[in-house]
């Protein structure tokens, strides 16, 4: 089968596969990525991102079945950590997308963090690129944000949610600050509970100290995903969102920081990796190690001459 | 000082304990001490920690003569297939001396749909009777005098509509209401967290239960309104302690939703009644219902400000642990089925199901399972265990172990209160995640070999696939669906779409009992898929968002 | 990144006890695979859009209920209509041993009984999913 030619034709069969190839990195996923980049660029990204049990993926459910009725098509990213004990993990977002899992209009993949902190938002972005070449209109992205990796990840959104739940016991401190600097709409989900003034005075609070030269105040949203509660009212203000990002040409400036960011990360990924390959391989690797313990040489010294000698 | 001289004797043991170790460790996997004496029950008070049999804390157990007056009821749960299949198995285990029913209604049925839904394909009559009306109930208790038997019906999400269709049989028979006997599981909250047969969300499922209990003081006064369940969270892989704690914590919640509905504590909490399992430690089993009692009894009491001693009670049916059944030499789930009715003997039960042989693989034969019902007669008659009331208490290692499950229980009652009680704790997975991690650890230790299961990491043989077990014929479907299409086209559909309309709008107040409206359609042969269906519309569904 | 191996472990029909596939869905993660697990009340459907989304190498059922001779045909049916042929289909619980030589035959790969360890089933698919 040509991966890509089905793709495009919008064959779920193909796009899966492709996204496993991108994932474990098969011979062909390059050229495949070759050829569907011309075809990406379209979709919007949303970013739902939240502590464990906020609600995100129902949620994403949701928000995803709204946008079905506006007749877009939806794609969905749900990331979950890899055990770093055995390279396992539970995916187990899907459960709570049951319903979408029958529309044609939806795709949702299942991705674990595979342990490589690096490389995660990259392939992460990938597989949104992918998602986008197979024209879906909508990708949501969803993570659990508590380490910087899934920071990284939400860089990939346009739009980025983040999900609280009042009294979860973590002050807004203790919640990653990248994540809460990078949140474009904060959602308070299961917000019939106790601790809801409190968490959206908060938050009111924090952005009052924080308000940069943007034109975008952060609203705060309370929604009861399991009910339906504010789901509408959410919608609205993602719509919004994107309309100002167009509007004031935001959506551009942050879409050309991101290829950017994207394409550096990339490059220094790959050049490291070019570079490790080759010293692990000859066992190069261990001796120099050997070498730096023994203070027989300096890691500068080490380093710029690999440099010198692979990349020429 | 006596205590003294015991200490250092005790100290003495322990030093010849060391030196045997060393010529003959010990197995893996057992219990911290091996050991009790009156040192661990120092501050034990007979009087409040214990009592008589029939008196507050209740721990010695419910009644004063116990089985000497009267055996537990032995009632083997039973069901497959059509209704008239189920009864002739009823009438053969009433003939070979069980001394109540227990109906299994197959999975279709649990969770509200008709037998020809196409969500029921292949699951007609497979894990108990299909009954989809009425018209299926009272050819299930044919010739089956409700007045003289009691009946435990195990239906969760849909049981206001089979208590409705039994009321409708034994008024069809000429039995008075208020002298019906039985019991209805009902216990929707242990579905959510181990059993999976739920229809509605947790809100109007207790609005049901608490109708049910409502109802039932009126009208039914004798029935057991709910069988508060641990059976099925130990099942999923519990701990004996995690068991009767995540049932007291669920019996918690049906209590504060009554009350809240506005009934008296003392008006419906005499017909709570429990379901535990009985699992293979038989001394760990026989400790976990005594430390049951106790607790349940302090959380009326002083919990719930219950005044009449009935409502401190914790009357419970037992069922031999069906995860303990192997599929490796059958024969062996005789033997472990007889220690465990041991068990449920010495510890006081009121009523128990014992596990066929051949379990583990398919629904009992009629051979097997009057083997099953030969157990508890041989335990009964021929064993001395229920000749003497509650004759472990005193030894030691009883009463310490009693005392140790019940302080087990309430730390983990107190987490969940924290938590805002059972409901939330399972909305958070709390309780889920505590099954899963228990069962986790059990199979890890049964294949690291810290755990022997006879036959089947140690004492195999090779054997030949156990030949002769019974099969539900999948022609059941076929002929449910043919039923069905008879009754639909032979009834007064007009009517019936009044009283389901009737339904519709009372489900829509919250103030409304929906039982007067539900045995309404009942009788007019509305159908279980029909009925439940409404309630769908009015209830919504449980979505299930808990992973692992 | 290195490749995994993806498994798609769900309860068909309506059959609630899932004791058995939470468990070996831990024990396959504990192997290093990448488990997607949807619970229960899945239709042969579900299943497989599911596995099909997720691209996964192999799809375990856990069937209790007695149902499996109606499902598994159907699942069967529709891996084919989806060109899944590549992908393991693996069964466990109460399935009676005269049941299986026919479910294998219809391209059910294994059926693991009451009482198989979880290790065996890791080693199965290792050893099967190309």
């Amino acid at each position: 089968m040509d991966i890509v030619q089905e793709l495009l034709k919008g064959s779920s069969l193909a796009l899966a596969r492709a996204i496993t190839a991108i994932e474990n990195e098969y011979d062909e996923a390059f050229s495949m990525m070759e050829k569907l980049y011309p075809h990406t660029g379209r979709a919007h990204v949303i970013g739902m991102t939240g502590p464990p049990g906020a609600g995100k993926s129902t949620l994403t459910d949701k928000l995803a079945k709204q946008f079905r009725l506006q007749g877009k098509t939806v794609g969905i990213v749900a990331v979950d950590p890899t055990s770093p004990f055995s390279g396992g993990a539970i995916l187990g977002d899907r459960i709570r997308m049951n319903e979408l899992t029958l529309d044609p209009g939806v795709f949702i993949r299942s991705m674990g963090t595979r342990g490589s902190l690096g490389g995660l938002a990259l392939k992460t972005s990938d597989v949104v690129k992918i998602m986008d070449a197979a024209g879906k209109d909508i990708i949501f992205i969803e993570t659990v944000g508590v380490g910087q990796s899934e920071v990284d990840i939400m860089k990939t959104a346009d739009t980025t949610v983040v999900v609280l739940v009042p009294g979860l016991g973590d002050d807004i401190q203790a919640i990653k600050a990248g994540i809460l600097e990078i949140g474009d709409i904060f959602a308070i989900n299961k917000a019939d509970r106790d601790g809801v003034e409190r968490l959206n005075s908060e938050l009111n609070m924090m952005f009052d100290l924080n308000q940069n030269e943007v034109d975008w105040r952060p609203p705060v949203q309370q929604t009861i995903a399991s009910d339906g509660t504010g789901i509408d009212e959410l919608m609205t203000k993602i719509e919004e969102h994107i309309g100002y990002l167009n509007q004031s040409n935001e959506l551009v400036i942050r879409r050309k920081q991101r290829t950017r960011n994207e394409f550096l990360a990339l490059l220094e990924e790959q050049i490291s990796r070019r570079v490790l390959e080759k010293i692990t391989v000859s066992g190069e690797l261990d001796s120099l190690v050997t070498s730096l313990e023994q203070r027989k040489q300096d890691p500068y010294t080490i380093v710029f001459g690999l440099l010198n000698q692979y990349l020429r | 000082m006596a205590n003294e001289s015991l200490k250092s004797k005790v100290q003495a043991y322990n030093a010849k304990v060391e030196r045997s170790l060393e010529k003959r460790p010990e197995r893996k996997n057992l219990p911290h001490n091996r050991l009790y004496t009156p040192l661990d029950t120092e501050g034990l008070d007979y009087e409040s920690d214990l009592g008589f049999p029939g008196e507050y804390p209740y721990t010695r157990g419910v009644q004063p003569t116990m089985y000497r007056g009267r055996f537990w009821t032995m009632r083997q749960y039973a069901g497959f297939s059509s209704a008239e299949e189920s009864n002739k198995r009823y009438k053969y285990l009433l003939q070979q001396g069980q001394t109540g029913l227990s109906c299994a209604f197959d999975l279709p049925t649990q969770i509200g749909y008709d037998s020809d839904d196409a969500i029921a394909d292949g699951e007609v009559g497979k894990v108990g009777v299909a009954i989809d009306s009425l018209a299926d109930m009272e050819i299930l208790f044919d010739d089956i005098d409700l007045g003289k038997v009691s009946t435990s019906m195990t239906i969760n999400a849909p049981a206001t509509v089979l208590l409705a269709m039994y009321i409708a049989v034994a008024e069809k028979q000429g039995v008075a209401v208020e002298d019906l006997k039985g019991t209805i599981q009902n216990d929707i909250l242990k579905e959510y967290s181990a059993r999976g047969t739920y229809i509605f969300p947790p809100k109007p499922s207790m609005r049901l239960i608490t109708n049910i209990f409502e109802y039932c003081s009126k009208n039914v006064p004798q029935w057991n309104t709910i069988s508060i369940s641990g059976y099925h969270i130990r099942e999923a892989g519990s701990t004996a302690i995690q068991e009767i704690a995540f049932t007291i914590a669920d019996g918690i919640a049906y209590v504060e939703a009554a009350i809240k509905a506005g009934l008296n504590v003392d008006d419906f909490a005499s017909r709570l009644s429990f379901f535990w399992d009985v699992h293979n430690n038989v001394l760990e089993e026989v400790c976990k219902l005594r430390a049951s009692r106790r607790v349940w009894a302090k959380v009326m009491k002083e919990r719930f400000g219950a005044q009449s001693p009935r409502s401190m009670m914790l009357r419970t049916h037992m069922q031999t642990a069906g995860s303990m059944l192997t599929a490796q030499q059958p024969e062996n789930n005789i033997a472990r089925v007889a220690l465990q009715t041991a068990a449920a003997v010495l510890g006081g039960t009121q009523s128990l199901h014992t596990n066929s042989k051949d379990e583990a693989l398919a629904l009992p034969t009629e051979d097997s399972v009057r083997v099953a019902l030969r157990t508890q007669q041989i335990v009964a008659y021929e064993s001395g265990l229920g000749d003497v009331v509650d004759p472990l208490a005193g030894s030691y290692y009883i009463e310490a172990l009693t005392s140790e499950i019940e302080q087990g229980c309430w730390d983990y009652i107190q987490k969940i209160d924290d938590m805002g009680g059972a409901v939330a704790a399972i909305e958070k997975g709390y309780i889920q995640g505590e099954i899963q991690e228990s069962a986790y650890k059990w199979q890890m230790d049964v294949e690291n070999k810290q755990r022997i299961i006879v036959g089947v990491n140690q004492f195999q043989i090779e054997e030949k696939p156990l030949e002769g077990l019974l099969r539900v014929d999948e022609a059941v479907g076929v002929m449910q669906k043919a039923k069905l299409a008879k009754l639909r086209a032979g009834r007064d559909n007009a009517d019936l779409t009044t009283k389901l309309a009737a339904i519709e709008e009372a489900a829509k107040d919250e103030s409304k009992n929906l039982m007067p409206y539900i045995l309404d359609a009942v009788k007019a042969y509305g159908t279980i898929g029909e009925i439940c269906n409404v309630m769908r519309k009015v209830f919504g569904e449980y979505e299930a968002h808990v992973s692992l | 990144m290195e490749k995994r191996i993806r498994v798609l472990i769900a309860k068909p029909g309506l059959d609630g006890h899932d004791r058995g596939a939470k468990v070996i869905a831990r024990a396959l993660r504990d192997a290093g695979f990448e488990v997607i697990y949807t619970g229960l009340r899945q239709t042969p459907e579900l299943i497989t859009v599911t596995a099909l989304q997720e691209d996964v190498n192999v799809i375990g059922l856990s069937i209790l209920s007695g149902s499996h001779n109606t499902i598994f045909p159907k699942v069967l049916r529709l891996m084919k209509e989806k060109d899944m042929s590549n992908v393991l289909l693996i069964a466990g619980g109460v399935i009676p041993d005269s049941d299986i030589p026919a479910l294998k035959a219809a391209g059910v790969a294994e059926i693991f009984t009451p009482g198989t360890p979880t290790a065996s089933i890791v080693d199965f698919i290792k050893a099967n999913v190309k």
